[in-house]
């Protein structure tokens, strides 16, 4: 017995939408033999993964707060994604987002008003767009691949961060701690229901980002072209679309998006710039992009998802005493199932027998009736 | 059926086909084919695109195999269960796509298909050998990205002889010839006969097969409808026997041009080759006016690609005028500002250049006609009126007879004939002042090709300047106006069609007429 491919004549309907639900399923029995060879019984392992984070009001808070970064970035990376082209480098984004968001609260405290947040987010933004523009414009310029180019930049802001917290942003009165001032309050993300919990107007960005993606994507002659030249550059090209404009914008419009996520994480959930100022939420953002099958709305869906497995990572560490980086198999296992299940859109499985009669047909995977 | 076959019978046919069938999930591409080819004939098969002849010849020749039925050859059942059982019988094929590497010699590529680890410079000089005796001459040494078309053609079919095979299967030959390498070829294929081997000859030209064919076996929608003496046919009895009813050619009115409005012009276009194997343009000139078709023949690969790119605005020019649409200068615009002057485009290439394959057919609509149907099909903030693309697309649909199975399927799961159709069909839709075609019914079946070529030509009477790139000699004579030659990136002058005949214009096609030289001077 040996398991072949067959592709289908059509995409599947039924398992485009099904797949990510398979994915999901297997990661679950993946991550019960997992916990069962820790020593660890997988169903109590899996409420205090699951369920326990989001059993109380507050707890649901801090799922918006979580999500809300993951989601930002992912519908951004979405438009990327269709368009063919590959920004693995959201964290840098994020980051340098973050930096540039935080020049006024660091470098100018003094300066206060309703005026001051709504330009730290738009600093923000440009700062990730530009950050983003850089492997753009290699790529259009000298042909290097994005994929490279857009990860190490991610540690070229990473570590642009850490020399700024240790040194010319430190905090002069912080006990020499890496980190800067705490932002004034007027630099501060508003709390939604500031009564029941900390979640902030980020998750709002979010879900306004992810609507007006799915507009742009599904309504608009944007979006259009972003679809035909992520699927078929040589028509996208007998269309009049210019390829190396998309590069451009799909880049920058994602680096805007990861800008706005770096800064709205540190003026709500953090308040402050220091070493380290996302669990990694760009590269989780990847997977969150893959599990809602690159469309914005089911981004909010699985934004939320992988939001939990970094909730129940540290419930897992305090209640079962295991590591937080359980999270990160999690998250690993998951992106691999995804993109396993999706091979079923194109290809069906069948069983073929060791010894096929003479009169059967042998499957031919590529070939084409004429 | 019974089983057992009278001895003389088996003796006579080298190769016999009973009941063949093939099953592509729910599409019977080979329905009960029953073939026998005799000792020393030209065995010609023959149908239209789709009708099952790739998919028998690839069960013959072992690439692909049968759901049932069975093959017997000198009289003996036998299993095709790869290409080199195939080979080892005695069995060569000639592929219409060649499977040649450019960057290797053709010694090399030789080398590659023959197993038995013979040095190279015995294959070269054997393949040498073989092929002057065969009037097929060829030098092993040069690399095959240097060659033409009928020369890797020739390096094909030394390939195959060189395995010294019983029956040499021939695919669409001549469909990359210039009408004088086709008479050679038909030389040496009657050559090969007269030494006893069999060739089964897979064509849909009709003359041909009339003139060099022993037998004829017509497949249509995967099943035999006919075996025939081709000689004793009419090509227009062979052609009902392939499409199953009257195939009516295109109808064309003369018309007088003089002091019509040139609407599309080309000025001195000069191009270099974009990488090793692509032809660069030298120093084009042509002129297409109101009402008129213009026909570019030539063999595959002599520049039209380049041509039709340099045209459409794919690639831009760099000087202004070097093409000219309704009198502006378009050099120096992309395609979204060539159609805006009123151009159309129609690639070769269907899938993936034309239409995007995995989009519905009003998504391909949109691909081509945001811009010039802007205000239709695009509302204010860059939204698309998909109600109004979704209408047009039905109404392209229903004017070219588009044959689908959903309201609005993915360009990929149309027929090549169909997709055409509608491609066709969506710059026809907008009434382009400046129309270019490139391999207009390339792929297409007979009923779809006229009604194109059909379309076509109305276009041009209506007013509109029509530039046909074609391979297919049959389709420039029945539409164009004049036929202009591209030979090694060069474009002749253009003849007219009253002075035009297939011998003149195959001379071109080879690269060598006086007039071509003179042209050069004049311009130079």
């Amino acid at each position: 017995m040996r398991l072949e491919l067959v592709k289908r004549p059509q995409r599947s309907v039924l398992f485009s939408a099904l797949s990510p639900f398979i994915a999901f399923a297997l990661t679950v029995v993946a991550g019960a033999i997992l916990f069962a060879l820790l020593g660890i019984n997988p169903l109590t392992a899996f409420y205090t993964y699951f369920i326990s984070p989001i059993t109380e009001v507050w707890q649901l808070h801090e799922l918006a707060i979580k999500a809300a970064p993951l989601i930002l970035i992912a519908v951004g990376l979405s438009v990327c994604f269709r368009s063919n082209i590959w920004n693995i480098g959201a964290e840098g984004q994020f980051v340098f987002g973050a930096i540039v968001g935080s020049v006024i609260p660091v470098l100018y405290p003094d300066m206060q008003g309703p005026f001051v947040l709504p330009l730290m987010l738009v600093m923000g933004m440009i700062g990730g767009a530009v950050y983003a523009a850089i492997p753009a414009f290699l790529k259009t310029r000298f042909n290097t691949n994005e994929i490279l180019t857009s990860l190490m930049l991610v540690y070229v802001a990473q570590l642009f961060l850490d020399w700024l917290v240790r040194g010319p942003w430190r905090d002069p009165k912080g006990f020499n701690f890496p980190q800067t001032v705490q932002f004034n309050p007027s630099a501060v993300l508003p709390e939604l229901m500031p009564m029941s919990g900390r979640a902030n107007l980020g998750f709002v960005f979010a879900l306004v980002a992810a609507v007006l993606i799915w507009i742009l994507m599904s309504r608009m002659l944007k979006g259009f072209e972003i679809r035909v030249l992520g699927s078929s550059p040589r028509a996208g090209r007998f269309a009049g679309f210019s390829f190396n404009r998309m590069v451009f914008f799909a880049f920058m419009l994602s680096g805007a998006l990861a800008g706005l996520a770096g800064i709205s994480e540190v003026s709500g959930a953090i308040g402050q710039l220091q070493p380290s100022i996302s669990p990694g939420y760009g590269f989780t953002a990847i997977i969150v992009a893959f599990l809602g099958r690159l469309n914005p709305l089911g981004i909010v869906a699985a934004g939320l998802v992988l939001g939990l497995t970094y909730l129940g990572g540290e419930a897992a560490q305090s209640v079962l005493g295991i590591s937080d980086k359980v999270a990160r198999v999690f998250q690993g296992m998951l992106l691999f199932f995804v993109l396993g299940c999706d091979t079923l859109i194109h290809y069906r499985i069948r069983l073929v027998g060791l010894a096929p009669t003479p009169k059967l047909e042998t499957a031919p995977k590529l070939e084409e009736a004429h | 059926m019974g089983g057992t076959v009278s001895a003389q019978e088996g003796a006579a046919n080298l190769l016999e086909v009973r009941g063949l069938t093939k099953i592509f999930g729910s599409l019977t591409a080979c329905d009960h084919i029953d073939l026998a080819i005799k000792k020393g004939e030209i065995h010609a098969l023959l149908g239209e695109n789709g009708a099952g002849k790739s998919t028998l010849v690839k069960m013959l020749f072992g690439s692909l195999e049968p759901h049932s039925g069975e093959i017997l050859w000198n009289g003996q059942a036998v299993r095709m269960t790869s290409p080199s059982v195939a080979k080892k019988l005695g069995i060569g094929m000639v592929f219409q796509h060649f499977s040649l590497f450019e960057a290797l010699t053709a010694a090399e590529n030789i080398a590659l298909s023959l197993d038995d680890g013979a040095p190279i410079g015995t294959i070269a000089a054997k393949a040498r050998a073989l092929s002057y005796s065969y009037g097929l001459p060829l030098d092993p040494e040069s690399l095959v990205g240097d060659l033409s078309v009928g020369e890797r053609q020739r390096i094909e079919i030394i390939r195959c002889l060189l395995q010294a095979p019983e029956l040499i299967i021939l695919d669409e030959p001549t469909s990359v010839l210039t009408p004088q390498e086709a008479d050679k070829l038909f030389e040496t294929l009657e050559r090969l006969r007269a030494e006893g081997k069999s060739i089964l000859y897979i064509s849909h030209r009709l003359e041909e097969v009339k003139r060099l064919c022993d037998r004829a076996t017509v497949l249509r929608h995967g099943k035999v409808v006919g075996h025939c003496n081709p000689r004793e046919e009419t090509a227009a009895s062979l052609a009902r026997m392939m499409v199953g009813n009257e195939v009516k050619s295109a109808e064309r009115t003369p018309i007088k041009l003089d002091g019509a409005q040139e609407l599309l012009s080309v000025c001195g276009l000069s191009r270099k080759p974009a990488g090793p194997f692509s032809t660069p343009l030298k120093n084009i000139w042509l002129s297409v006016k109101a009402g008129e078709i213009l026909g570019i023949a030539g063999v595959a690969g002599n520049g039209q690609g380049e041509l039709f790119e340099a045209l459409s605005g794919e690639v831009q020019q760099a000087s202004g005028d070097a093409v000219r649409i309704r009198g502006k200068d378009a050099g120096k615009l992309d395609i979204t500002g060539r159609r805006l002057l009123g151009a159309a485009f129609v690639p070769e290439e269907r899938l993936g250049h034309g239409a995007a394959p995995r989009m519905k057919l009003s998504e391909n609509l949109l691909l081509s006609r945001y811009a010039t149907d802007g205000k239709a099909f695009v509302g204010s903030a860059g939204m698309v009126r998909n109600g109004a693309v979704y209408e047009a697309a039905q109404r392209i649909i229903k004017a070219m007879d588009v044959r689908k199975s959903a309201p609005d399927p993915e360009a990929a799961a149309l027929s090549g004939g169909n997709l055409q159709k509608f491609i066709v069909g969506r710059e026809l839709d907008r009434q382009p002042t400046v129309m270019v075609v490139n391999q207009p019914t390339w792929g297409v079946d007979a009923g779809a090709s006229a009604h194109i070529r059909q379309a076509l030509i109305e276009l041009a009477r209506s007013g509109s300047a029509v530039l046909v790139i074609s391979q297919d000699l049959d389709e420039l004579f029945e539409i164009s106006d004049a036929i202009a030659v591209m030979h090694n990136g060069e474009l002749s002058k253009p003849i007219p069609i009253a002075e035009a005949t297939f011998e003149k214009i195959g001379l071109l096609m080879g690269g060598s007429e006086p007039g071509h030289v003179d042209h050069k001077l004049e311009t130079a």
